[in-house]
Parts: C-alpha cells; structure tokens; sequence
C-alpha cells in the first residue's frame, strides 16, 4: 500500500496558510499518521486569517500544480485492457471485496441453521444484488437439479396435481419486486444496543425483483376449494421440509407467488433454487425455499416454526402466535454504525424504508435525536411492499448529531420509537422489532448505535 | 373442410360445451394429476388436531434409546443442553400442566425459555421430529421411534409417567396436559387476513410530530468498548471509496473533536489466499458428511475444531482415519462422537488434510 500521497481525499492544509516550515512539519506529522495534526494546523492557520475560510477541501490542489492522479497517466489510460468474456460470469471489482454478507460472532453455534447479513452500509438504491442477499438456514442449503424437482399441490382441492419445473415455467409469469425481512431482524437490539453496524442491526433484509407464477393459478388447475379451504400449508424439499401457514385471502389476492426468478436470473440456491414461495409483506419465515408441496386446509397448522419459534413473548407471559406481517419500518443506511465521516461539510443521508402493509407515502430525518424532523425525498420506484429509498441533504457541522428515520406507509401507520413498542410489548418478543434506529455522528466523525431513553 | 380446420373446430366445440381437454381447461398439458402413493410419500403434515397422524405407538423407555443414539449429541441426554441449539426440556411445572400456562414465562429474570415451556400443541413436536430429525439425517427414523422419541420429551418434561406408551389413540390426552396450552394469543394485528378474529388496529400509534418533539436526547445504551471489535475490523467492512469509512476497530477510537481523516483509498486487504484445490475439495466432503455440523474448520462446536485436532494429532493420518470411522469419546471431553459411515478414500482424505493442519 502506498504511504499516504499528498493527495486524494485526504484532506490537507490548503499550503497557502502554512509556511514552508509548516507544510513540511504537516508532511511529517501526516507520514507518521498523526493525521488530526493537520486539522490543528488548519484551524489555527484558518483562525488568524481575515477572510471567512471554507471547509478543507477534501481534494485540494497538491504542492505540484495539480493531481498526479490526472497529471500522470495511469496504465489504463495509456495500455490495452482485457478481453470480452475473461469471465463467463462477471463478478464486482477487486476493490468492492469489503462488500459481502456476514455472520454475527457468536449467534449460531452451526453455519447450517444460522444467518447472514446483508450489507446494507454500501447498497445502492432498492435491489440487493443476489450474491449479497442474506441468508437464513435452518437445516442448510442446497443446489437441487431442477430437472427432479416437483411441486405438489394436495388437501381441499378436486385433483391433487404434480408440476415439473418446465410446466411451472411455461405458465403465465409475473415480475415483481419486493423486500423480504427475517421476522427477527434487528431482534438483538430489542433489550439493548448489542451489534456496531446496520448489517448487523437491520441487515436480514433484502429486495428482490422476483418472477414466478401467482399461486392461486395452480390453486384453480387443482381445483382448489377457496371456501371451505381458509389456509394452505407451504412446504420445502430441504431436510427442515419448513412448513408454514398462510390465509387464502392473501393468495386469492394474486399477490402470492411461486417464484423461480430473481433479479433476471433464476433464484440463487441459497435463496430456494429452483422454486421458493413470495409472499409479500410477511416474514421472510413463510418464504419457503426449494418449495416442493403445498396443501390446503381449513385450519391453521402449528408448524415447529408457528408454535416453538417466530412467536412473539409478551410481558403477561403470553406468546402471539401466526404474526407474520413486516409493520412499517425504516433506517438511515448511511451515515450509519461503524462508519467514520472524512470530514465536515456536505452529506447525503441516505436509508431504506418498507412496511408489509402497502407503500411508503413519507419518510422524516432527524439529525437531533428526534427534537425536529425534516421530510426526506422518496426516490422512485415506490412500489407497494418493496424497499424505497429515500435521502435528505445534511451539511455536518462537526457537533455531536443523533441521525433518525421515521417512516409512514400508506395506511397511516407511523414507524414507532422503542419506547412505544416496549411499553406493548416488552424486551422478550424477540420478532418484529421495527423501532426508530439512532445512529449517534462523534465529534471525530465516528458512528455509534445508540439507543435513547 | 381440411382436416386440420376440422380439428380446431370440434376443439372448439368441445371447449364451448365446457368439457374438460386434455386435463384442465386454461392451460392444456400443464400438470398431471398426483397418485396416491406419490402424495402418501410427500404429505408428511400432522395438524393440531392430529390430521396426518399415521397410527402407532413408542415408549417413553425405546425412547431413551434413541435419543442417547441419535439425538443426546446435539441435545445433552437430558434434552437440557445448550451447546448446539436451545434446551427442549426445563422450566415447567406440575402446576402448569394442571393450568395449561407456564408460569414462568411471565418472569424477566427466568434465564432462558425451553421448547416444552413455549409449545402449546404437542402434534408440533411429532410434526418436526418426524420431519426434520435427525439434524444430519431428517426424514429417517420409523413411525415407532417419532412416538417413542416424542414421549421420551414428554417424559423428562413430567407431563407423561415413566412407563408411559404414547400412540395415536391417547396423543389428544396428552395435548390436555401440554404445560403451555393455554399460552397462544391471535389478538393481535399482524396476520395478514381476519381469520383468527384477531384486530386490525396496531399495538403502536405513533404521530408525525416535526418541531421541538422529544425531550433532549440522552444517551441509554451504547456498545461498552471492550466489544469495539468483537464483529471483526469494521474498517474491512465498508467500501473503500465514498463519503465514509468503516472505523478502524483494531485501534482504539479516536481522539474526540477532531475527524480522524482516513488513508487515501487502496485496495481491500486481499482476502485470505485462495484456498488449494485440495483444501477446497476435502472441504466440500467434511460439508457433504456432514462433519461441519458438529466441527468447525477453526473452532469448536459440539466436538472439537479440525486445526486443534490438527494441532493435537499432527502427522497421525492412520489414527485420525480410523477415528473418524469408528468414533470415539473421552478425547476430547464427555460428548460422544457417533461413527461415520462414509467412503474408505473420503475419510483418508479428511484425515490426511487435518494431520496436515486442516487450513482453509
């Protein structure tokens, strides 16, 4: 790695302040990385002169007249690059490798009935890119030949019928896109602040554009009894063969789908390759992966997942069975835990916003913990149960700041603050925690997750 | 008239008569019907009220059997074992079987909540052992061993006596003496129908409030400092380039009031080498036997990791092959490990690999 150039973002006393003596002590102090030497110096420098001085450039003009990063040509400006199809499938660039899903330290004792995050702190926009799309497995993962995997619908129905993967793929698609959520995401901060960043907080959510078949049109081939059938049981091919329970009146809706697209390709093995259920708004949970049968029934199933876990203790004791749906939730991506600002100045403070119940219709900012808000932009799309972006503009001061967002979706539903959720629901219930995140900007541009009484 | 004409027409005829073609009417040649014994094969559910249940019985004494062969490793021979995953049995009473409530579920300081204190329905526990247990093996024990390994839970939970048979004739009385029968709520607004009558109001109501809302913010919790770098160097973990860093965490923080400003961008630490072709192939076979469910590569889980047997049996490829077949305990502590049936040359391979230091 190269020892800290006299250019780039590192900011650097514009010379004109300093004496020559000054810029080598500067140059010096800079080498043996005492860095904030130069913010003294500036300041100092900045405090004696008579006109009112702009923040530090973040890229000044060098000693030299001018960048050598444009004065020199690098070697992709002067030579031959590489060739069409070095690689059948592209990957990102060497210097994204920072960018990958993580598991938190110490919360599984098995990789296979586990979980990793996505990297919320450095994604774009509203789609996770496949590679990064988190991952929770209960009994581990598998890449399944499509050419054996049926799917099998069962129960109320006229004719039991058995699908291939070619049938299912000839049948009239839909592509949509929309957020899945990990009913336990941001479970760990429910009693306290426990994890440092957003991928560790808020990071068992990813959005997809996923393509498949509404379920109600293998319903209806089957003959399904919509009446008297009130629920279906989802089931996987996998070892956990996950079982879930799902209303008819959310499939009737056309909105439930049989899925083997994802972002434009097919489903990547560890999100259910090659058939996965969709069912937007509701935890990632009833998404059943390598999806092999489903059954309709008139009564709810009590599956290991609906009767031992994703049941939400309550402070009397009792347990809230079959919640499923994502309420509305948002948070500032970035800045973000865990990161650390270049200097001050300009920020686009950015975040992600869902609810389970429709579509994002606002999104507030605070930079004071929550005393005075501003109304953030929605960037388009906004589609209903799907991630929307949203940025608001902040010129950092370089004072302490609490970052928030307070999201509101389209039935009025106001994301709530942890206050308000522990006095319903106490610190036990594990699932569902969709409170207003704090993220607390230092004075020396760390980020800190906080919580605040 | 062509022939072919001819056939498009009594196609449609056939189709305006509302006669079925082929097999069903929208999307002709798409799916077949199910056979009876290819439903029989998959339709493995059993509801709460005992819907799906096959007929048969298991004592609580066969299943003792069981669980010290195939379940004790993972679960302790008590089910009270928290190595590996949550404890099944513990924390209920004979009072809660009489109230069909677990009473100390409504405990702050009670440390922990085990399976048998949070299910209510005793046809989830047949339903998943019968489905997914073995952890390594699902789908593999007998009719006879689902009942007998359900009824030794119940057992050590003391909601069925000793000399207890559970079947499919008496599993409803069981349900009656479930500790936490009682302990469900659908009152609530997160089901996604009006199925369970539950409510459709929200539990939270918060308001949009834009000027002077909240106190002055006071700081409630924070991470101490000695966890700053207990997810890893969040330095490693955020992209090089742009209007942030990740902090460097293997470093103490920061001197406050001043930006600690960031070395220029370069390339991310490379990750770890490539790991050989070889590491990579033994590799992928400890994932396909399963090995990785109970050893990490470099850590322990419920047996030892590989790079500290590597440590302890450098070099002894003979000693290790045969240990991975035969299995064995007391090396490493109390816990048994099970023998492996797996290919002669596959646990050569894994012994050659860990006697060489089992890296990545």
């Amino acid at each position: 790695m190269e020892q800290h150039k006299p250019s780039g973002r590192v900011q650097k006393a514009p010379e004109n302040f300093l004496d020559q003596a000054g810029i080598r002590t500067v140059f010096a102090e800079g080498k043996k990385g005492r860095r904030d030497f130069i913010r003294n110096a500036f300041a100092a420098a900045a405090a004696g002169a008579a006109a009112p001085v702009a923040l530090a450039q973040g890229n000044p003009v060098p000693s030299e007249g001018g960048d050598p990063n444009i004065l020199n040509l690098p070697e992709h400006s002067t030579g031959l690059g590489q060739g069409v199809a070095v690689d059948g499938y592209g990957k990102p660039s060497k210097y994204e490798a920072n960018l990958q899903r993580r598991q938190s330290p110490g919360l599984t004792q098995t990789t296979q009935a586990s979980v990793s995050f996505a990297p919320l702190q450095s994604l774009f926009g509203i789609v996770t890119p496949s590679g990064l799309h988190f991952e929770r497995h209960h009994q581990g993962w598998w890449d399944i030949d499509p050419s054996k995997h049926r799917l099998m619908i069962n129960g109320l129905v006229k004719t039991p019928k058995v699908f291939t993967m070619d049938e299912i793929m000839r049948l009239p698609s839909v592509s949509r896109f929309h957020f899945i959520e990990c009913g336990a995401n941001t479970a760990v901060d429910w009693g306290n602040v426990a994890v440092p960043t957003v991928q560790y907080t808020h990071g068992m959510l990813s959005c997809s554009e996923f393509t498949g078949v509404p379920l109600i049109t293998l319903l209806e081939m089957a003959g399904a009894d919509l009446k008297k059938g009130k629920f279906i049981l989802a089931e996987g091919a996998d070892g956990s063969s996950m079982t879930r329970t799902i209303p008819m009146s959310l499939i009737t809706s056309g909105e439930v789908l049989v899925a083997f697209g994802q972002n434009g390709e097919m489903l990547r093995p560890e999100n259910g390759y090659p058939l996965r259920l969709v069912v937007p708004g509701v935890q990632g949970v009833s998404w059943v992966k390598y999806l092999r049968r489903i059954e309709v029934g008139d009564m709810p199933y009590a599956a290991k997942d609906e009767a031992i876990h994703y049941i939400d203790l309550m402070p009397d004791g009792t347990h809230r069975q079959y919640t499923n749906i994502q309420e509305c939730k948002s948070v500032v991506t970035t800045p973000s835990g865990g990161q650390v600002l270049l200097d001050k100045g300009f920020y686009n403070i950015t975040g992600l916003a869902w609810s389970g119940k429709g579509k994002i219709k606002r999104v507030d900012v605070s930079v004071d913990g929550g005393r005075n808000w501003r109304t953030a932009r929605l960037e388009t799309p906004v589609l209903s149960k799907a991630l929307t972006r949203f940025n608001i503009d902040w010129v950092w001061d370089g004072k302490p700041a609490i970052i928030q967002s307070r999201a509101q979706d389209d039935t009025g539903f106001v994301q709530p603050t942890y206050q308000q959720l522990r006095k319903v629901r106490g610190t036990r219930s594990i699932y569902h925690n969709n409170a207003i995140q704090s993220w607390l900007v230092q004075e020396n541009g760390e980020v800190k997750n906080v919580q605040l009484s | 008239m062509s022939s072919f004409r001819k056939a498009i027409l009594t196609l449609a005829l056939l189709a305006t008569a509302g006669v079925a073609v082929a097999q069903s009417g929208k999307y002709p040649g798409i799916g077949r019907a199910a056979t009876d014994k290819e439903v029989k094969a998959w339709d493995i559910d059993v509801r709460p009220d005992f819907k799906g249940l096959p007929p048969g019985s298991g004592s609580v004494a066969k299943g003792q059997d069981v669980w010290e062969a195939k379940c004790a490793h993972c679960h302790g021979v008590f089910g009270e074992s928290n190595e590996v995953f949550s404890p099944l049995v513990g924390g209920t009473t004979a009072e809660d079987v009489k109230t069909g409530r677990v009473a100390n579920l409504s405990r702050t300081d009670y440390p922990g909540r085990t399976t048998l204190m949070k299910v209510s329905t005793v046809s989830t526990l047949w339903d998943y052992i019968n489905r997914a247990m073995p952890w390594t093996n699902p789908k593999t024990l007998t009719t006879e061993e689902v009942y007998a390994v359900t009824a030794f839970l119940l057992n050590l939970g003391n909601i069925v006596p000793d000399n207890y048979v559970l079947s499919d004739k008496n599993i409803a009385e069981v349900q009656a003496r479930m500790p936490n029968r009682n302990g469900m709520t659908t009152k609530h607004a997160m089901w996604p129908g009006n199925e369970f009558g539950g409510t459709a109001k929200p539990d939270t109501a918060n308001t949009i409030c834009m000027k002077d809302c909240a106190p002055e913010p006071k700081l409630a919790s924070l991470l101490p400092d000695f966890a700053r770098n207990a997810h890893g160097n969040l330095a490693e973990q955020n992209r090089i380039v742009g209007p942030q860093r990740g902090a460097d965490t293997t470093r103490p923080e920061g001197k406050t009031g001043a930006p600690v400003s960031v070395a220029p961008a370069a390339a991310p630490v490379a990750a770890a080498a490539p790991a050989g072709n070889d590491n990579k192939a033994v590799i992928a076979l400890l994932n396909k036997h399963s090995c990785t469910a109970c050893h990490g590569v470099d850590k322990k889980i419920v047996g030892p990791g590989f790079n500290e047997i590597a440590k302890k049996h450098a070099g002894k490829v003979d000693y290790l092959a045969e240990k991975i077949k035969k299995g064995g305990v007391g090396v490493w502590g109390p816990i048994p490990m099970p023998a492996q049936s797996l290919p002669e040359a596959d646990a050569k391979s894994i012994a050659e690999w860990i006697s060489k230091g089992a890296s990545k």
